[in-house]
Formats: C-alpha cells, sequence, structure tokens
C-alpha cells in the first residue's frame, strides 16, 4: 500500500504546455509567442553584454568569499536592488525605514511576502485576509498566496475586454467595497498579462482609495526598465505610493531586465512604518526563510550587485534593456501598422498603448485555436502575446495570419 | 538536547488583539527568539579573545580556516562562463535533466531497479533546507488531500535544529523526536530508538541521516537492517538525509548506502540530498529531493504535484551550482579528479578525528575516547555535557553546539593544541 495512492495528477501550466506543443511541431514556420522570457531579433535568448563581463569578472576573483549566503542574502545586492525601486533619494531609505530580503526570482519574493502577511498581518495567522489579484493576472500569483495559507484569493476588476483597456471604475469600485485591511497584488508596470498600466493620475486615485480604506499594497514588479527604457518611470508608481507614506511591499524580479532567467535573482523590497518595526519584521523574515531554502544562492545576486554598484557597468545595464525595450517597441510599431494596412477589422491602437512584454490582442479563444492549429502560432488562449517571439523575419506571417484568424474565425 | 515546538514569539505577534491592518509587528513584541547557532555565533563575533575558536559552524573548513572552492569547481566555473551554448532560460522547474539523473544516482546507485522500474524521480532544490522543505509540503499533500494530516513527524535527538521549523512552516504541526545519541554510551542507542519507533504511529514519518548532524555518528548496516524491517512492519515512512554526501566515505554512492538499502527493500522513501559540501559550492544552494514510490503508475501524478508545489515555493531553481555538479559528474576525468580532492577532505577529518583521540589519551583526560574515530564524516559529538560545553565558550572562548557537537574540520595545526587543553581542563575541573 502506498503512501501516494491518494494523490491526483496535478494539471499542467498552461504556458509551459504551450512551449512543450510548440517544440513538438514540424511546422518550419512555427512561432513561439507564449513564454515570458527576451528574445532577439534573431529569436534567440540574449546573455545581456553587461552580464558576460560581470561573469567573468566573478569567476577570476580570486578573493570571493565561498561561504553560505547570509540567511537574508547578499548585502550590497539588496541594498542595491531596493534603491532600483525606490531610487537612489529616496526619504524611506534615509530614514532607515527599508528592509530587503534575497528571494529565488520574483516567485520567491512574493512568497516570503505572502508568508509573512499570513503570519503576522491584520492578527495572527489570519488565513482569511482577502487577498486581491487582478482579472486577469500571471496564473501563478493565486498559487503562491494560496499555498502560503491564504483562503480567500480574490479578482478585483481590471481589464476591460470591450475597451480593450484598464476598468478603472471597477477597480476602483472593488477598492470601495472590499474588506477593510485587504492585501491588493498591483503590478508595478507592464501589466501581465494585458499590458495595461494606470496612468500617473490613475495610480493617484488608487493610492487615495486605498490609503483611506487601509488596504495593503503588495507590488509585483518585474519588469522595471524593461517596460519603457527608463528605470525611473517604470518605477513611477512604486514610488509614489513610498511618498504617501504606505507601509508596503514590492517583490522584485531580475530575470528580465537582467536576462538571470536561470539564476534566480528576485528581491522583497520592505518598507516599513519606522525602523523599529522593520527591526522586527525582519528578524521574523528570517525565521520564514530559514524553514524555505536558507540561504539563496549567490550568482544571480552577485552580478546584479557589481552591475548596479559600479557607475559604468551600471550605465552600461542600463543601455542593454533600453536595447531590448526599444526592440518590443519595434516590433509593436510594426504589428499595428501591419494590421492596420491589411485592413484587418477591429482597432489594433492597443498594441501600441500596451507596454511591456505583453500584449492582449483581442483575439477570441477560437481564432487563438485557429492560430496555434492552423497557422503553428503559439500564443496563450488568452489572446496574449509575448511581442519578443515576433521578429523582423516572421511578423508579416504573423500580422497575416492575425488577419486570417479575424476574418474567417468569429 | 532543546526541544524544538512551535515558537512562542510567533503567537506573541499581535496580542494586544489589535485588528488593524498594520503590519507593524506589535509594539509589545520582543524580536524571535534566535536559533542556538544564531546566539552562539553572536557571542562569538562580539568575544574578543585572541584565541577564539569557533566549533560550531556547518562547513568545511580547510587547514587554513576558511571555506575553499575546490580548483576543480572554479575552472568548470570559468569554462561554463565561456560556454556559448548555454542559454539563459528558466530552467525547468523540477531542475537540469542531468543533474537529476546524476544526483538520483547518486543516491540510488547505477543500477538501481527501482530507477529501471521508473518508480524514481529526482527535483533539483535551491539547497538541502529547500529539498526538505519540499519533501515536508509532498508528504502533506500526499497523505490527506483535503487536509488535515499534520503528523507526527519524527526527528532523532539530536537533530538539526532547523528541521522542525521546516515541518511546521509546511503546515506539520505534530513533531517529536526518537531517541538517538546516548550519552553514557557516546553512541547510537538501539534499543531505545526502536521502543520510540515502535510506539509511533502508523504513517508517521522518520528522518534519518547519514553523516548525521550534528553527532556524526550512524547507523550501522545491521542496525539499518533492523530499522527498516520495522519501520515496514509499522507502516511507518522514511525520509533520508545526505546533508554532506560524500563526506563520510568519499563516495557519494558509499554514503548513499541506506537509501540503496531501502529502496531495496522495496520501501518508498523521500531523500533530500546536499552537494553544497562534496562540492565547495555553499553559495550556490544546490540540493535535491529524491522519491522513490512502490509502482511506476504512482511516480507520475507525485512529480506533478512536485512540479506545483515549486511553482508556488521558487518556481524553477538557479542553474550554475546544478550545472557545475552535472559536468563533474558526467566526465570520467572531472570525476577522477573530484574524487581526488574529496578523498583528501575526508582524510583530514579522519586525521583530525585520531590527533585529537590521541592527544586526549596523552594528556590523561578521564573517559572513553574511542566514539571519536568511530564516528565519521564532518560532525562529532564529543560527549561534553551542558556544563562542560559552557565552561569552553566562557572561560576558553571555545565554541561547540550546545549539545557537545563539534564541526571536525574547524580543528587545524593552530588550534589543536588549545583545543584538546581546554576540553582536558573542563573535563577535570570541578565544575
Amino acid at each position: 500500500m502506498s503512501v501516494f495512492s491518494e494523490v491526483p495528477q496535478a494539471a499542467p501550466v498552461a504556458v509551459f504546455k504551450l512551449s512543450q506543443d510548440f517544440s513538438n511541431d514540424q511546422f518550419p514556420q512555427k512561432v513561439n509567442l507564449g513564454v515570458g522570457a527576451y528574445r532577439t531579433d534573431e529569436g534567440q535568448p540574449w546573455v545581456l553584454p553587461v552580464v558576460k563581463k560581470v561573469e567573468k569578472i566573478i569567476v577570476h576573483d580570486d578573493g570571493l568569499n565561498h561561504e553560505y549566503l547570509p540567511i537574508l542574502g547578499l548585502p550590497e545586492f539588496r541594498s542595491s536592488a531596493s534603491k532600483i525601486a525606490l531610487g537612489d533619494d529616496s526619504p524611506a531609505i534615509q530614514e532607515n525605514r527599508v528592509g530587503a530580503v534575497q528571494c529565488l526570482g520574483g516567485t520567491g519574493a512574493l512568497k516570503m511576502g505572502a508568508e509573512f502577511l499570513r503570519r503576522f498581518y491584520n492578527g495572527n495567522n489570519n488565513t482569511k485576509t482577502p487577498v486581491y489579484v487582478s482579472a486577469p493576472t500571471w496564473e501563478n500569483h493565486n498559487a503562491v498566496f494560496t499555498n502560503a495559507g491564504f483562503e480567500d484569493v480574490r479578482p478585483y476588476k481590471y481589464w476591460d475586454a470591450e475597451k480593450r483597456g484598464l476598468d478603472l471604475a471597477g477597480f476602483l469600485g472593488d477598492l470601495e467595497s472590499c474588506p477593510e485591511h485587504s492585501i491588493f497584488v498591483l503590478h508595478a508596470c507592464a501589466h501581465n498579462p494585458t499590458g495595461t498600466d494606470p496612468t500617473q493620475d490613475q495610480w493617484m486615485q488608487i493610492a487615495d482609495v486605498m490609503m483611506r480604506r487601509k488596504l495593503f499594497v503588495f507590488f509585483d514588479s518585474a519588469y522595471q526598465g524593461f517596460a519603457s527604457g527608463s528605470l525611473e518611470k517604470d518605477a513611477w508608481a512604486v514610488r509614489y505610493f513610498v511618498s504617501m507614506g504606505f507601509e508596503m511591499f514590492c517583490a522584485q524580479s531580475f530575470s528580465k531586465n537582467f536576462g538571470l532567467y536561470n539564476e534566480r535573482v528576485g528581491n522583497l523590497t520592505v518598507v516599513a512604518r519606522d525602523a523599529d518595526n522593520l527591526k522586527r519584521i525582519m528578524s521574523q523574515m528570517e525565521k520564514i526563510v530559514r524553514t524555505t531554502w536558507s540561504n539563496p544562492p549567490s550568482q544571480g545576486a552577485r552580478i546584479v550587485a557589481i552591475t548596479l554598484n559600479s557607475p559604468e557597468l551600471f550605465t552600461e545595464w542600463k543601455d542593454n534593456v533600453k536595447t531590448m525595450a526599444d526592440r518590443v517597441l519595434l516590433m509593436r510599431a510594426q504589428l499595428r501598422t501591419k494590421l492596420q494596412a491589411l485592413g484587418t477589422p477591429g482597432t489594433w491602437d492597443h498594441i501600441t498603448e500596451q507596454i511591456g512584454m505583453f500584449s492582449f490582442t483581442g483575439l477570441n479563444p477560437k481564432q487563438v485555436e485557429f492560430m496555434v492549429k492552423e497557422k503553428h502560432i503559439y500564443l496563450m488562449a488568452s489572446g496574449r502575446i509575448n511581442m519578443c517571439g515576433l521578429t523582423t523575419k516572421n511578423i508579416n506571417y504573423v500580422a497575416e495570419s492575425i488577419h486570417e484568424a479575424v476574418t474567417s474565425v468569429q | 538536547m532543546s526541544e524544538p515546538g512551535s515558537s512562542p514569539d510567533e503567537r506573541g505577534v499581535n496580542q494586544n488583539g489589535d485588528p488593524g491592518g498594520k503590519l507593524s509587528v506589535s509594539g509589545s513584541t520582543h524580536t524571535p527568539a534566535e536559533s542556538p547557532e544564531t546566539r552562539l555565533l553572536s557571542a562569538f563575533k562580539t568575544d574578543g579573545h585572541a584565541r577564539k575558536v569557533y566549533l560550531a559552524g556547518r562547513e568545511y573548513y580547510s587547514e587554513e580556516g576558511k571555506t575553499f572552492e575546490l580548483r576543480l569547481v572554479g575552472k568548470i566555473k570559468q569554462q561554463l562562463s565561456s560556454d556559448p551554448t548555454l542559454r539563459p532560460e528558466y530552467p525547468p522547474s523540477l531542475g537540469l535533466t542531468e543533474f537529476t539523473r546524476r544526483a538520483t544516482e547518486a543516491a540510488l546507485g547505477r543500477s538501481s531497479h527501482a530507477v529501471m522500474e521508473n518508480r524514481v524521480f529526482g527535483v533539483q532544490t535551491p539547497g538541502f533546507t529547500a529539498a526538505v522543505r519540499l519533501g515536508a509540503e509532498l508528504l502533506k499533500h500526499c497523505f490527506d488531500d483535503s487536509a488535515t494530516w499534520c503528523g507526527p513527524v519524527y526527528l532523532s535527538s539530536p537533530c538539526d535544529d532547523s528541521l522542525a521549523g521546516i515541518f511546521q512552516a509546511a503546515g506539520i504541526q505534530d513533531i517529536r523526536k526518537y531517541y538517538y545519541w546516548d550519552d553514557r554510551r557516546r553512541g547510537v542507542c538501539l534499543e531505545k530508538l526502536l521502543q520510540d519507533l515502535e510506539r509511533a504511529p502508523e504513517q508517521s514519518v522518520v528522518l534519518s541521516a547519514s553523516g548525521h548532524y550534528p553527532t556524526g555518528a550512524d547507523l550501522s548496516q545491521r542496525q539499518w537492517s533492523v530499522i527498516t524491517q520495522l519501520i515496514t512492519r509499522r507502516r511507518l515512512f522514511p525520509f533520508l538525509l545526505l546533508p554532506a554526501q560524500a563526506l563520510c566515505y568519499g563516495d557519494l554512492e558509499r554514503d548513499g548506502w541506506p537509501v540503496q538499502y531501502c529502496a531495496s527493500q522495496g520501501m518508498e522513501l523521500l531523500c533530500a540530498q546536499s552537494f553544497s559540501h562534496c562540492f565547495g559550492l555553499y553559495g550556490e544552494a544546490v540540493g535535491h529531493l529524491l522519491c522513490v514510490s512502490k509502482q511506476s503508475s504512482l511516480r507520475l501524478s507525485v512529480q506533478s504535484q512536485a512540479d506545483k508545489t515549486v511553482r508556488s515555493l521558487w518556481a524553477e531553481p538557479s542553474a550554475q551550482g546544478a550545472h557545475v555538479v552535472a559536468t563533474v559528474l558526467c566526465n570520467p576525468a572531472h570525476l577522477v579528479e573530484w574524487e581526488g580532492d574529496v578523498k583528501h577532505i575526508v582524510e583530514r577529518c579522519m586525521l583530525i578525528r585520531f590527533i585529537l583521540k590521541e592527544r586526549l589519551r596523552l594528556l590523561g583526560t578521564p573517559g572513553c575516547w574511542d566514539h571519536l574515530t568511530q564516528q565519521r564524516g564532518l560532525y562529532c559529538c564529543t560527549g561534553l555535557n551542558g556544563q562542560q560545553v559552557e565552561f569552553l565558550s566562557t572561560w576558553r572562548h571555545i565554541y561547540l553546539l550546545p549539545g557537545g557537537c563539534l564541526n571536525i574540520s574547524a580543528i587545524n595545526g593552530r588550534n589543536l593544541d588549545y583545543i584538546t587543553e581546554s576540553m582536558h581542563l573542563a573535563l577535570t575541573t570541578s565544575l
């Protein structure tokens, strides 16, 4: 009799199944617009030149410490990573109320934050505190908070499918009507999967309500720099909320903007009320880390720390990031232009109005199925495409296929 | 030994009944009880004595008193950094296939029936703790999917004091101890161990290690045979720990003998492995969780659950460390060089044990010290009691773990005399 007899088969994760199907497809013009990773115009992953440089520095450094990293991670990584999000001159940093935990990627940072909140926020072990994630959102948000013990993970209105834009009224409505002290997971920029962010003005409205209704701010920042090409611009919302005086978390990922997908570099930035509270929060964080992975891996954090702390390397990195952001912007512009030139029914402005890696095309499930089965173009059932999957070589094929899908499939 | 239990501090965080959704860990709390290890390390760091020695660390220390990277590892990292075929992509959530294949082989051996019958899978994890955590989450899920199985889990007494917390973090609250180290006999007491396990409820999970931390006292093959019979008869579930695989015998497979034995007896098991120590890859968090099930049809569903669980913990593990390990284990020339390095580490540890025992004998230190050389690996339980341990830290500035265990590799040519004299003092001074 096996301990494992009752274990049900877990459903495969859609986006990875998509990649699998893509891999198995023999069609020569196949295109993968599924997985969220950057690709060059040759359709290849890109090791940032600055990362290559820094890797060599590390590998040739004889004085490197080979011990376990401290539980909370590499100190020079944590401080520089938080500075990137909050700004060098952040008053919160100067007031010593900002702490950080190095984590296994953005997922790890969300996990640590979720575990802390479940234990210590809104009472002790209050698993009934509602956690709101946007509708739609990155599919893993749900799993992370649920696995951390929260029983009530709900959607807040976000995407207006008809208008193909932000449903601000719905969003504000949910903020007004939710239970006080609810936790809200906000996308700092380049919303995944819609690519649609609130404007600065809209963020200010959101912040107002959240402050008044005592809601908890948990930012997910996976695309800083990658979205607009500017680190400051992409961090505007996070910095604004900090300036409003919120206590908040920001889960940062350096997978995309450093191309360090495989080294799992994340940071949970904690903005506390004051230094004393911060101290206590961090001591509890340490306990939580200790029972999850104990000591994080050093390679990725070292690369980021060395880069961010050296003026020349930092400049070079910003340049590399802009290269990626610019290519995405170019593909957006070209796709929109081509669809308009083809006279594809509907409006396609949203392709250039949206920002970041992803675009919600507006294709319905039948049309998506057509794209996948008939045209061997792989995208998510939601109609989400990864702009990085587009290249100058395949963009015509993709545009034509979208045209065909929209005109022949209802 | 201090009993790990749920920390009172966690309960006390918001005691004033403050309903406020404040993040503020409330004003009335103090910072949580630090682990004994953390306190010890702080005490050592603030100690200003010139001859202070820290013997409670986890890593392997060289003769120079430093953790270091194997030269081979440094070479391979250089190679990997100029390898154009390595792509910066998300690794699979269960880890690099070549790594898990080799790690599985390292635990089960190359001709394992369980592997050939497709009843085994492995998951690369960011370190040993993460492997234990994943195993705990899987068990919680497997024993009772809808929810409330919460133990018991039996840990050896003593054990790594972070283990209880890991299971509790996974939602398994009922943690118990089974008798393991006997102070008087300075070794494992099998009879009492068996008594404790005999009383364990069915479906209890039993953790057992090779290269036992912190005592260094391992079970003999005969003892394993007796214990596994009990485990099978009482329907207990074995969760094996290999925190420093290869550092007992200088050989991955040999150190993994208990795992091979259990598998050969047809048992299901989990096994957490770490490659940090034997590769000097502490900073790279290279761990592995092995799962052996009774039927191959079950393997797939458990694997899919593991995948799902990983996604809500860390999504994917980090690549570099696993690449290094896989590169070494796949390449015969590298393997030979690596085995040479590991043998050197193992021999040095054995030598220190012999010298320590010999010095104590020469000093006429009371007591029997055979256990020092009967134990293997990095860690050693001296048999010193709490008072003697405190004497050492307070008066001699030598820091052992509270139970009298120490890290053998932290003893070297420069501090050996001081340490043995101090131990002698601790055992002969009336306290």
